[in-house]
């Protein structure tokens, strides 16, 4: 048993499945290297730390398994925090892993130290400073076990390098006891019977679901549900992918920029469930005004979410996959034709529109081209922005694990190097990255990334030289009055794109759009495909500040 | 309206912090906050008053029990409890008012544990009404310095065993992935 403390930590990670790392190395973090050497677990050299955790994300978000990064200490650390965060408050399974100074000099603010455990402690799940070598192995087995379970998270291990370097004679324990961690999985049947009571007689009910039941795994249940409740199903922005768009008792998306005829269905449904879904502020509108009429059930994993937003007439503790197999059997067929039919009334009256403006080549309507070309089952990644929301209104996603986007913490830069992380899960699908030209300024060294592997990932990238989801906050809010929002200096995307070997194509004309995508699809190359919009364009519908749901303002023509 | 909850965690560095980062972070006021070690050297106790609607402290209980070195939260605040608090008041006492500080110290069963030419220090334990009504007796006498713990509490008679209910369920999470 005699090996290093870095080594048992690889042991571990061998033990727990993992075959990519993505990190960036440093003085601290190179015993962990050392080790990592000699397995043959593959290593990821990103060119930002932020990059790797991301990276990490958009791998555990693609396989449904966890992802891990690993970097040095202090800057290398620091680095990570947005990720870190972005991972914490999408609830995505991710171990971190740190080089610190040597235990002798933790608190005297040696070269590159910082207190890292303290930095992450309200963005992780649960993390760790490792002090004594002989605690390694429990720790990094609790660390993934922490990170998957329950309402998954990132986790962070801080790992001193007197610590990595020590002899570890612990063995790995079999398995994880840890007496102040014990996530109910099990709904409680007596609630669960109430659920299917109060589903069963509903006149109006929606599914609402979120993250959760693609975290669960719990979507072949929930169309289940669906079809025999005929309850239409809407989604939040995590939770799209859950259910399949293109089924007729799909609602989309529901929220702040929600589907028109979705939003409507809320307010006017009698019964909400939701399942996985944390019902934040992007989602409710004013809380007050949110769904009026309905008696709501929240099942989640989480026993803090359940009222913490909204009222909640029926809450369910447990995993959504469980609840929804014990749900299931206490169901039967349901005729439900007077709500279905107000339903398609609502998706007439209300469809999801985006007016004449703008100029020649319209994203929503390349989003459009994009789902149908791809039938709605590649994996697309975003940043945020104004493309985020289109492409979460116009793709038409049918599968689960497709949607990969900081939805939580909304990170600019996240769509790349996430993309990285998804296509080396899952390399025989078809990766876009829908982006923009703000957010792929903050991700874009990963070009080189992407190159040194030969990940042959698509990007779409909205040039708009400008913020425009700023710049429509300031339309809207701040007398047009924009500022800080307008790019001049922005590169060559084409050019850029060919500077790292990478395929570039310019779409400037609506014509040219959909022989772009069939290149990109085609070729097998890395491909940057920029289109040159209107900063004009808006992201409809638009529910403002204080309003309700179905008080949204829609394109006027 | 005051909760007095009683938090069993791991007795490892770092749980103060992230107990009191969590008040923190969510806005929540922590009335007083004790901590010390158990009959289970490996458990430490905190007893926590906390100030609050159903809703918030129902959501503290919540997010405390999300932080994995916490291993129980009870909210004891409508049990048969013993709460108690102790105080040491350093108090000014010329030799012509010693009669009447002593006095009151009686009164309240209280002790004096130091003596120098012009002051006393008293040592007081009781619950919360108690502790404010010793200080107010001797706030005209001129207190000097003033430390007080914040309440302990234990729950009465055998129910208040959390401790074992806490350790006895060994029951793992079903494992996924």
């Amino acid at each position: 048993m005699a090996r290093t403390g870095a080594q048992a930590v690889i042991e571990v990670l061998l033990q727990e499945g993992v075959e990519i790392v993505f990190g960036y190395p440093g003085g601290a973090v190179l015993p962990l290297y050392h080790a990592l050497a000699d397995s043959p677990i593959k290593h990821i050299l990103v060119r930002h730390e932020q990059s790797a955790v991301h990276a990490a994300s958009g791998y555990a978000r693609a396989s449904g398994k966890v992802g891990v990064c690993f970097a040095t200490s202090g800057p290398g650390a620091t680095n990570l925090v947005t990720g870190i965060a972005t991972a914490y408050m999408d609830s995505i399974p991710v171990v971190v892993i740190t080089g610190q100074v040597p235990t002798s000099m933790v608190g005297t603010d040696a070269f590159q130290e910082v207190d890292v455990t303290g930095i992450t402690m309200p963005i992780t799940k649960h993390n760790y400073l490792v002090k004594d070598v002989a605690e390694l192995p429990r720790i990094v087995k609790e660390a993934f076990y922490i990170a998957r379970t329950g309402r998954p998270g990132p986790v962070l291990i801080d790992l001193p390098r007197d610590v990595a370097l020590s002899l570890c004679e612990e063995p790995i324990p079999s398995k994880v006891e840890i007496r102040g961690y014990k996530p109910t999985y099990k709904g409680h049947p007596g609630q669960i019977r109430a659920l299917a009571d109060l589903l069963l007689k509903s006149e109006r009910p929606i599914i609402f679901v979120g993250g959760g039941v693609i975290a669960s795994g719990a979507e072949d249940l929930l169309l289940k549900v669906a079809e025999t409740l005929q309850a239409p199903v809407a989604t939040t922005l995590p939770g799209l992918g859950a259910f399949p768009e293109d089924h007729p008792l799909s609602l989309g998306m529901v929220g702040l920029h929600g589907k028109p005829y979705a939003n409507h269905a809320v307010m006017e449904c009698d019964v909400l469930f939701g399942i996985g879904v944390r019902f934040d502020d992007r989602v409710t509108g004013a809380l007050e005004k949110f769904a009026p009429q309905a008696k709501i059930a929240h099942v989640d994993i989480d026993p803090a979410e359940i009222g913490k937003n909204v009222r909640v007439d029926l809450p369910l503790v447990g995993d959504a996959r469980t609840v929804l197999a014990d749900l299931l059997p206490l169901l039967k067929p349901v005729k439900r034709e007077a709500w279905l039919k107000r339903i398609k009334q609502l998706q007439e009256e209300f469809p999801l529109t985006y007016g004449r403006g703008g100029g020649d080549v319209r994203p929503q309507w390349v989003i459009q081209r994009l789902g149908e070309m791809t039938r709605g089952r590649a994996i697309i990644t975003t940043d945020v922005g104004q493309h985020q929301m289109w492409a979460a209104l116009y793709y038409g996603f049918t599968r689960p694990r497709t949607f990969i986007s900081s939805c939580g913490l909304g990170t600019m830069g996240y769509g790349f190097p996430a993309a990285i992380g998804a296509k080396l899960a899952r390399p025989e699908e078809m990766v876009w990255v829908i982006t923009g030209d703000g957010s792929f300024q903050m991700g874009m060294a990963e070009l080189g990334t992407a190159m040194e592997h030969e990940l042959p990932i698509k990007i779409l990238l909205f040039n708009n030289q400008s913020l425009a989801m700023v710049r429509q906050l300031q339309h809207f809010y701040y007398e047009a009055k924009y500022t800080a929002v307008h790019f001049h200096g922005n590169p060559d995307f084409v050019r850029l794109a060919e500077a790292y070997g990478a395929v570039g194509l310019r779409v400037t004309r609506q014509e040219e759009v959909i022989p772009a995508l069939k290149e990109a699809m085609d070729n097998g190359r890395l491909t940057l495909i920029e289109c040159l919009i209107s900063e004009e364009e808006m992201v409809y519908p638009m529910v403002p500040v204080g309003a309700a749901l179905n008080e949204m303002i829609l394109p006027q023509d | 309206m005051k909760h007095t909850l009683a938090v069993l965690v791991e007795n490892r560095p770092g749980v103060l912090t992230r107990v009191a980062g969590l008040f923190a972070r969510r806005g929540y006021n922590i009335e007083s906050l004790a901590v010390g070690p158990t009959e289970n050297p490996s458990i430490s106790r905190m007893t926590i008053v906390v100030e609050g609607d159903e809703r918030t402290i129902e959501q503290v209980c919540k997010q405390l029990n999300k932080l994995i070195d916490v291993i129980k939260v009870s909210d004891i605040t409508e049990d048969p409890h013993v709460g108690r608090e102790l105080v040491l008041i350093k108090v000014n006492a010329e030799p012509q008012v010693r009669g009447e500080i002593m006095q009151i110290v009686e009164i309240f069963r209280a002790r004096i544990v130091d003596v120098s030419r012009d002051t006393l220090i008293i040592e007081a334990t009781g619950d919360e009404d108690k502790i404010n009504a010793i200080e107010s007796a001797l706030r005209p006498f001129g207190i000097r310095e003033m430390a007080r713990t914040g309440k302990i509490a234990l729950v009465r008679g055998a129910r208040g065993k959390v401790l074992e209910a806490g350790l006895n369920s060994q029951e793992t999470a079903t494992q996924t992935g």
